[in-house]
């Protein structure tokens, strides 16, 4: 019998699986798909090669930091510095109408561009990062109140409130318009703070080091199986059934599915529905390939937040897409010492799952081309025009990342309350990933090395 | 075990856990904490290889016990002879 099955192999299934696999446990992953990685997987298209969603690496630390979420995963991994190959951002920026904030991975120059900006506010900003700097970062904290009402007490300008607020929402946003004041200091730190970076080959690095060290380790991993249902007796969690009919015993079991998803696996669907509410917010991406670099057209910009308004509204859209906003990335846009070749940008943008869902196939790849037009000509305000270099390109909607995650109506953050302890109602079933309130792909590995450390390691 | 070993196996232990580190300065009077800024996830990490290498079980409440080199090598004696 297995000490550990764990449902999903996507970041924080790994790490978890990584740690147990180190310590002699018998643990299986048990992945629905094909492929490992969840939403942060790769593809092959026309001999190119996609990450699915892959933008940057948060929490970016230099090689010989000791302290922060990276070199605690580092050392929790057993990964040496240089394995994950970061490379740096060259710089990114938030841009509102008539104002733009730069920041790289060097506070400091975020500093001084609100200096420089919003003068009356810099004193608040610096004492708003003296408290939050000190936040419990493994995210067993708990829920600590509106990131709002915190910023407001430092930040009059609303303006500069909702510039703070854009990326942080995109990068992390589980809730309409706000988040959790634990989930704003991860956040912060992670991007302001720490800052992106990205392996030169992309995702695909990442995944790889993380199954070869899993499997090195004795880790196995079954790929096209599915869970289906976990099956309890006396409040512990006995065996789960996968939809190939077979059925998997362990001592403990872990999920990364989610919590309403991994809620849904232990009762009968119906019973969910109110009391474990699910996400709203979703995303569309555009990904364009172009001719040359983006730097030749004169956009070295690493990630542009752009909003064309001076409120910004992070809600469910009611339309497919919700064009005023959004994230443009161009991987080519790193510190790299070789140019990646072909350029690339991915642009990000809000939309409704209900909508996308109810389109039949026609209109579904119609309305793809349709919002694809919008989208770039919607952020060409913020960038140079890129139009005329696209030689391909690609597009995900809330079906996509559904079907990368599971997670009901595609929401990227998954549920909007967040289960920092990681336990549930079954005494040997725990939660990992995005629901246990850790996002991104640092954020996910350290949830799987936490909760793996906290309950599925001890005693023998 | 000598104390010379044992001290070793703790070195073993800590390059694994922080590859990049350079122990052969390490001080043996000071705390893991300020010198590696190891936390206590680290410190648990620690006290499971040595349960994985030497078998040796090490109850939650003498966790802080092994707060530096040296009063580790002298908590480990016993168990590692
Ligand atoms: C468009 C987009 C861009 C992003 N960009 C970035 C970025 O640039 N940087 C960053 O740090 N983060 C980014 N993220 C966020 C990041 O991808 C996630 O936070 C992270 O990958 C979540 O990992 P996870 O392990 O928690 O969950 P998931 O990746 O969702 O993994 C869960 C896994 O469980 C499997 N599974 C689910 N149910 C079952 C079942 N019943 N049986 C078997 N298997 C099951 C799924 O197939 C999946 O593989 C982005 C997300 C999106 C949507």
């Amino acid at each position: 019998m297995y000490d550990t099955v764990i449902i999903g192999a996507g970041m924080s299934g790994l790490a978890a699986g990584i740690r147990l696999a180190h310590y002699n446990k018998r643990v299986c992953i048990l992945e629905r798909h094909k492929m490992v990685g969840g939403l942060n997987s790769y593809y092959q298209q026309s001999g190119r090669n996609y990450d699915v969603g892959l933008h940057a690496i948060t929490n970016y630390a230099q090689k010989g930091t000791k302290t922060g979420p990276l070199s605690r995963l580092l050392r929790h991994l057993r990964f040496k510095w240089e394995e994950l190959a970061l490379v740096p951002q060259i710089g990114s920026t938030i841009a509102f109408p008539g104002v733009s904030l730069r920041f790289a991975n060097d506070i400091a120059l975020f500093e001084s561009e609100i200096a420089r900006n919003f003068p009356v506010q810099i004193d608040g900003f610096r004492k708003m990062i003296g408290e939050l700097i000190d936040y419990n970062q493994i995210g067993m904290g708990t829920d600590g109140g509106s990131a709002r009402e915190f910023v407001a007490r430092h930040i009059s300008d609303p303006l500069l409130t909702e510039m703070l607020f854009c990326p942080l929402l995109y990068y992390g946003g589980a809730r309409e318009n706000d988040m959790e004041f634990a989930q704003f200091c991860i956040m912060f730190r992670s991007i302001f703070l720490e800052g992106f970076a990205r392996p030169y080959q992309g995702v695909r690095l990442i995944l790889q080091k993380l199954l070869q060290k899993f499997k090195g380790l004795g880790g196995e991993l079954r790929l096209r199986a599915g869970v289906t249902e976990i099956l309890s007796r006396n409040g512990r969690a006995e065996k789960l059934l996968l939809e190939d009919g077979g059925e998997i015993h362990a001592k403990q079991f872990l999920s990364s599915a989610g919590w309403r998803e991994t809620m849904r696996l232990c009762y009968e669907s119906g019973k969910t529905q109110e009391q474990f509410p699910a996400g709203r917010l979703s995303f569309v991406e555009t990904i364009s390939v172009l001719r040359h670099d983006p730097k030749k057209l004169g956009h070295d910009r690493t990630i542009v937040f752009y909003n064309d308004s001076p409120s910004f509204v992070y809600e469910k859209p009611d339309s497919l897409v919700d064009v005023r906003s959004g994230v443009i990335c161009s991987p080519n846009n790193f510190d790299y010492a070789e140019p990646l070749g072909e350029g690339m940008i991915r642009i990000t943008a809000l939309a409704n799952y209900d909508r996308w869902a109810s389109l039949d196939e026609k209109q579904y790849r119609l309305e793809k081309m349709r919002w694809y037009d919008r989208m770039i000509d919607s952020a060409v305000r913020f960038v140079p025009d890129f139009r005329n270099q696209v030689i391909d390109t690609d597009m995900f909607t809330p079906l996509t990342i559904r079907r990368f995650t599971g997670h009901e109506n595609g929401a990227v953050y998954g549920a909007p309350e967040k289960k920092y302890d990681g336990r549930t109602h079954l005494d040997n079933l725990y939660v990992c990933g995005t629901d246990q309130g850790m996002v991104g792909v640092v954020g996910s590995l350290v949830s799987g090395v936490t909760i793996a450390n906290k309950y599925l390691l001890g005693g023998e | 075990m000598t104390n010379e070993e044992i001290r070793q196996a703790v070195i073993d232990i800590l390059s694994d856990i922080s590859p990049d580190e350079d122990l052969s300065n390490l001080d043996d009077a000071a705390p893991f904490r300020d010198q590696l800024q190891l936390d206590s996830m680290d410190v648990m990490d620690i006290i499971l290889e040595l349960r994985k290498r030497y078998r040796v079980n090490i109850p939650e409440d003498d966790y802080g016990k092994l707060d530096t080199m040296a009063h580790t090598v002298e908590y480990l004696k016993p168990h590692l002879s």
